[in-house]
């Protein structure tokens, strides 16, 4: 097992590599950012101090390079617009992303499992047929026309939450999260909500995909045949197997929403870092692009192997990088 | 509806007459099972023989009501210990099912959940059917599992299925089975998926245990020969009916009804070395679409224009019951 | 004496097999009343996109056919003279929104299908070919295609609308480049499956060359599990499009898809006139969720042991 984490780790550190190499000529090729920040009216010789200052004379290697070595000790450089620190901004930002994410991946399982159980177990039903059919609308739907729905019923129309923005936050530690006040939570319930219904979708077509595996099995006609209480042969037997592959795309999907919420954050103008992200690229903030990206890789590839170990536990016919 | 062959009505331990199964798909009707009738009495053992698709693991799931969604049961007498099954409530069927009427599955390597330990899977049964403790259903696993011989027990609780060999999971679900003591067990084919060495091991076994604990038995298999040195009686089953049930000695010696005939002259022997390897022509009729009148007479060698009408079962030699117009023994 | 061997009734003919494949097809398509709901919507949908300047009742870029006291009105109202009925209310600009719906909808649609096909023809040429030939070729191409499917189509376009600016033929372009890569690893994974059998082993030993083998025998069969992505693809099309436009990067303001009308109308949104939103988010999802419904279908009919 361990040769394999060490594996992994060394896999993910050639692909950030790789990765930032080609995020840092592609944002290189996109425009120059001298353009964007100095005023119209400044002269070349203004604008030509603003590059060197920034270091943007240099040939482009060696700007990689010394991103490099700075990137080695986490400095990432500083935003070409407001001159703070691109990892300290990304920083600020996450929690407001993270509870984001936590809170619409949970309302996902916690509505998407037992929906798609049902709908495995009966799958002719007129319920269970109602179901996939959401499920389809689900997923098929845009993000942002969601959020623009759900806007126009429950804020505008309703008037129950407000349309956009950030609740109160309370500090725990370090962090800051408006998770668990009640003003907060009228917040971020809608922005939850757009990313929960492409989620659930999912979940539930996962589950129920793997309730019809699983209920045929030999094992469940057993466990009946032993005279079982229907409940514990569905909530042991059945559930025990159907969360694996549940929890293995939960898990991975926790890491792209996570990471790339930025459409949802846009709509609701959600302070998270998924707006960051897009306000970075449209203005052509490289060292927050590049460090975002790479610092998403970084994760979204341990997330990876978090899930992986995790399935070893889930299932203990699977042993990591052993033998099948 | 005659009734079958067997002893007078009040001491049987089960009684069926006239169990039909049928499925229900999209294309039509499947007739798995189609007017069979049984009778054991306690402590008997009674062989069920029939190839693939001949509606024998059919009964045993009708037994036990798991037939699933799409098949609908019906007979007209189906009794155990006393117990009317057709009118059985699903919750008389669950108790019942495990203590007093248990079944031990085909593959022993999914019959178990790969994702739970054999304790777990064990102790629950005991659960499902007595308030015991944990640790008493335990020390009751632990002595299920001396009987049927398994050593270290202890170890084996603790281990996941995928870590036992075939034999060892399918002596598991037989210690499953006599947890509760029950009366019957069924046996669907337990030792088709296992080496033939274990099988002989396991057959040896669990005629001792049936013998001592006085559990009557029904074994289905395809291979005549084999539960022939188990048996009691034996019942040979076609395209979901019964053709012919005796006595095993009977069954052997003297077989009345032409598929059992076929199914005889199959069974390889020192006798027949060298020779091609005998088979019934033809095949399974699909049962979809059963012929009317005998099911066997496409593949018979004494059809004839009288078969096109369903041959009932008749007692055609003392204690021997066979369906045929044409039965007798093979010259 | 007749003996064992012999069955004395000649058992029953077997039943000839059933029609052909493309009638089993379509009776198993139009099993789904969904999917065949689906279908009619969309033909509707294309219908209407085609012949827009014949059925929307004003042209929403004639400047000089709008009349600015008439922006901002609720559906249903007519303008000054009783001449033209706003069904579905006016935007900012005095457009009629039916009208601008029917040719955003030319917009939307167009992009969407010409970069599905376009990908559908490069990813699916790389994916036969990385197949083919396996080896370093394949190893090459598919480490493409992981990387680029590990990230998150919004997230690529993104990048590559910032560097190639905007404008219609951008988007498609940005379309393209995101949607190549599920061609190329489904087309890929049908073309092993195929590449084992018999039938290529014999092309190979005839000597024909090896796009012929590719094109004439290859391909074909990988064809049913392409038509399920190129038909959920072009839903995602759709929707990126709208998504891109919605942010702002997507297609110019002279050339409105649905999701730049959507945009349009976002800011309106909070002050309760709705409908310059709402009409054309309505007919996006109406086209996505058409499209979804038929490759949904298509899918259970083609992919029968499928993942989610």
């Amino acid at each position: 097992m361990l040769a394999t984490i060490i594996r992994r780790i060394l896999q993910t550190g050639v692909i950030v590599l790789v990765m930032s190499a080609l995020v840092f000529a592609a944002l290189y090729m996109i425009g120059d950012p001298v353009l964007m920040m100095a005023s119209p009216e400044a002269t070349d010789l203004e604008r030509e101090a603003i590059r060197r200052n920034l270091g943007l004379d240099r040939p482009l290697w060696e700007q990689y390079g010394i991103f490099l070595a700075k990137a080695v000790q986490l400095d990432f450089g500083n935003s070409f617009l407001t001159g703070e620190s691109a990892m300290r901004l990304i920083l600020e930002r996450m929690p407001a992303t993270l509870e984001l994410a936590t809170l619409a991946m949970f309302i996902s399982m916690v509505v998407g499992v037992p929906l798609g159980v049902y709908a495995g177990l009966r799958p002719d039903s007129l319920p269970a047929r109602a179901i996939m059919s959401g499920s389809v609308l689900g997923f098929s739907l845009p993000n942002f026309w969601v959020g623009l729905m759900l806007i126009m019923l429950f804020a505008v129309m309703l008037g129950w939450v407000p349309a956009g923005g950030r609740g109160p936050v309370e500090q725990f530690g370090p962090v800051a999260l408006s998770l668990f006040n009640w003003e907060g939570l009228k917040n971020l319930i809608l922005p939850a909500m757009t990313i929960a219904v492409a989620k659930c979708a999912l979940i539930i077509r996962v589950t129920r995909a793997a309730t019809r595996e699983c209920l045929p099995q030999d094992y469940i006609r057993f466990a009946r045949a032993k005279g079982l209480r229907e409940r514990r042969v569905l909530g042991v037997h059945l559930l025990k197997n159907i969360m694996i592959p549940i929890v293995t795309i939960g898990g991975l999907e926790y890491g792209q929403v996570f990471a790339f919420a930025v459409v949802t954050e846009t709509v609701f103008s959600w302070p998270g870092m998924g707006k960051l992200l897009i306000d970075s690229i449209v203005n052509l903030d490289r060292p927050v692009v590049v460090a975002y990206l790479m610092l998403t890789v970084v994760f979204l590839a341990m997330l990876n192997l978090v899930v992986d170990i995790g399935y070893t536990l889930l299932d203990p016919r699977v042993r990591l990088g052993g033998a099948a | 509806m005659t009734a079958a062959n067997g002893a007078a009505g009040a001491d049987l331990l089960l009684d069926i007459q006239g169990l039909r199964t049928w499925f229900h798909t999209r294309d039509g009707v499947v007739k798995a099972v189609d007017g069979v009738s049984l009778q054991l009495r306690r402590g008997e053992i009674l062989g069920l023989v029939g190839e693939s698709g001949s509606g024998k693991s059919v009964t045993g799931f009708s037994i036990m009501g798991l037939v699933g969604e799409r098949g609908r049961v019906q007979a007209d007498r189906m009794v155990f210990d006393g117990h009317d099954l057709l009118s059985a409530s699903a919750e008389q069927m669950r108790r019942l099912r495990g203590d007093r009427l248990a079944m031990i599955f085909q593959d022993p390597m999914m019959t178990l959940n790969p994702t739970l330990r054999i304790d777990t899977q064990m102790i629950e049964a005991v659960q499902a059917h007595d308030t015991v403790s944990g640790k008493a259903a335990r020390a009751r696993c632990l002595d299920v599992l001396r009987m049927v011989g398994i050593p270290a027990p202890e170890a084996r609780l603790k281990a996941y299925p995928h870590h036992l060999s075939g034999g060892m999971r399918q002596r598991i679900a037989i210690a499953i089975a006599l947890l509760n003591a029950p009366r019957l067990i069924i046996a669907d084919e337990p030792t088709t998926a296992l080496d033939v060495t274990i099988q002989g091991q396991i057959l040896y076994e669990v005629q001792k245990l049936c013998r001592e604990t006085g559990t009557a038995l029904i074994w289905i298999t395809h291979d005549l020969a084999l539960v022939s040195g188990l048996a009691d009686r034996m019942a040979v089953m076609y395209a979901g009916r019964i053709v012919e049930s005796a006595d095993t000695a009977a069954l052997i010696r003297h077989p009345q009804h032409p598929y059992t005939h076929g199914l005889m002259a199959s069974i390889p022997s020192l006798g027949t070395r060298g020779q091609p390897l005998f088979q019934i022509p033809g095949s399974t009729p699909s049962l979809l679409n059963l012929p009317e009148g005998c099911a066997f007479r496409s593949r018979c060698y004494r059809a004839d224009a009288q078969c096109e009408q369903a041959p009932q079962l008749a007692e055609v030699a003392p204690g021997q019951w066979a369906s045929c117009w044409h039965h007798g023994v093979q010259p | 004496m007749s003996s064992l061997l012999e069955p004395a009734v000649q058992p029953v003919g077997v039943r000839s097999a059933a029609a052909g494949r493309w009638r089993r097809f379509a009776a198993q398509f139009v099993s789904s009343k969904s999917a065949v709901g689906g279908l009619v919507v969309l033909v509707l949908c294309i219908a209407a996109a085609v012949f827009a300047p014949w059925l929307a009742p004003q042209n929403p870029f004639d400047l000089a056919s709008l009349d600015i006291l008439d922006a901002k009105m609720p559906p249903g109202s007519t303008n000054f003279d009783g001449t033209l009925t706003y069904w579905l209310g006016t935007d900012g600009q005095a457009r009629d929104v039916l009208s601008a719906i029917l040719y955003g909808m030319r917009i939307s649609l167009f992009v969407g299908v010409v970069s599905v096909l376009s990908a559908f023809l490069i990813g699916t040429a790389v994916g036969l070919i990385a197949a083919y030939f396996g080896g370093r070729i394949d190893a090459f191409f598919m480490r493409i295609v992981d990387m680029q499917l590990a990230f998150p189509s919004i997230l690529v376009a993104l990048v590559l609308l910032a560097m190639l600016g905007k404008g219609v033929d951008k988007v498609i372009i940005a379309l393209i480049v995101v949607q190549w890569a599920y061609f190329a690893r489904a087309a890929r994974a049908a073309a092993i499956v195929e590449r084992n059998k018999e039938y290529v082993e014999a092309a190979r030993c005839m000597s024909l060359s090896w796009h012929r083998i590719l094109w004439r025998h290859v391909f074909p069969n990988c064809i049913p599990p392409l038509m399920v992505i190129a038909t959920i693809d072009l839903a995602h099309a759709i929707a990126l499009e709208a998504t891109l436009s919605f942010l702002g990067v997507g297609v110019p303001v002279t050339e409105p898809s649905l999701g730049m009308l959507i945009s349009n109308g976002f800011e309106f949104l909070l002050s309760g006139t709705y409908w310059i939103c709402f009409f054309p988010g309505i007919a996006l999802a109406i086209v996505v969720v058409a499209i979804n419904l038929v490759g949904d279908h298509l899918r259970d009919i083609l992919n029968p042991r499928n993942e989610v």
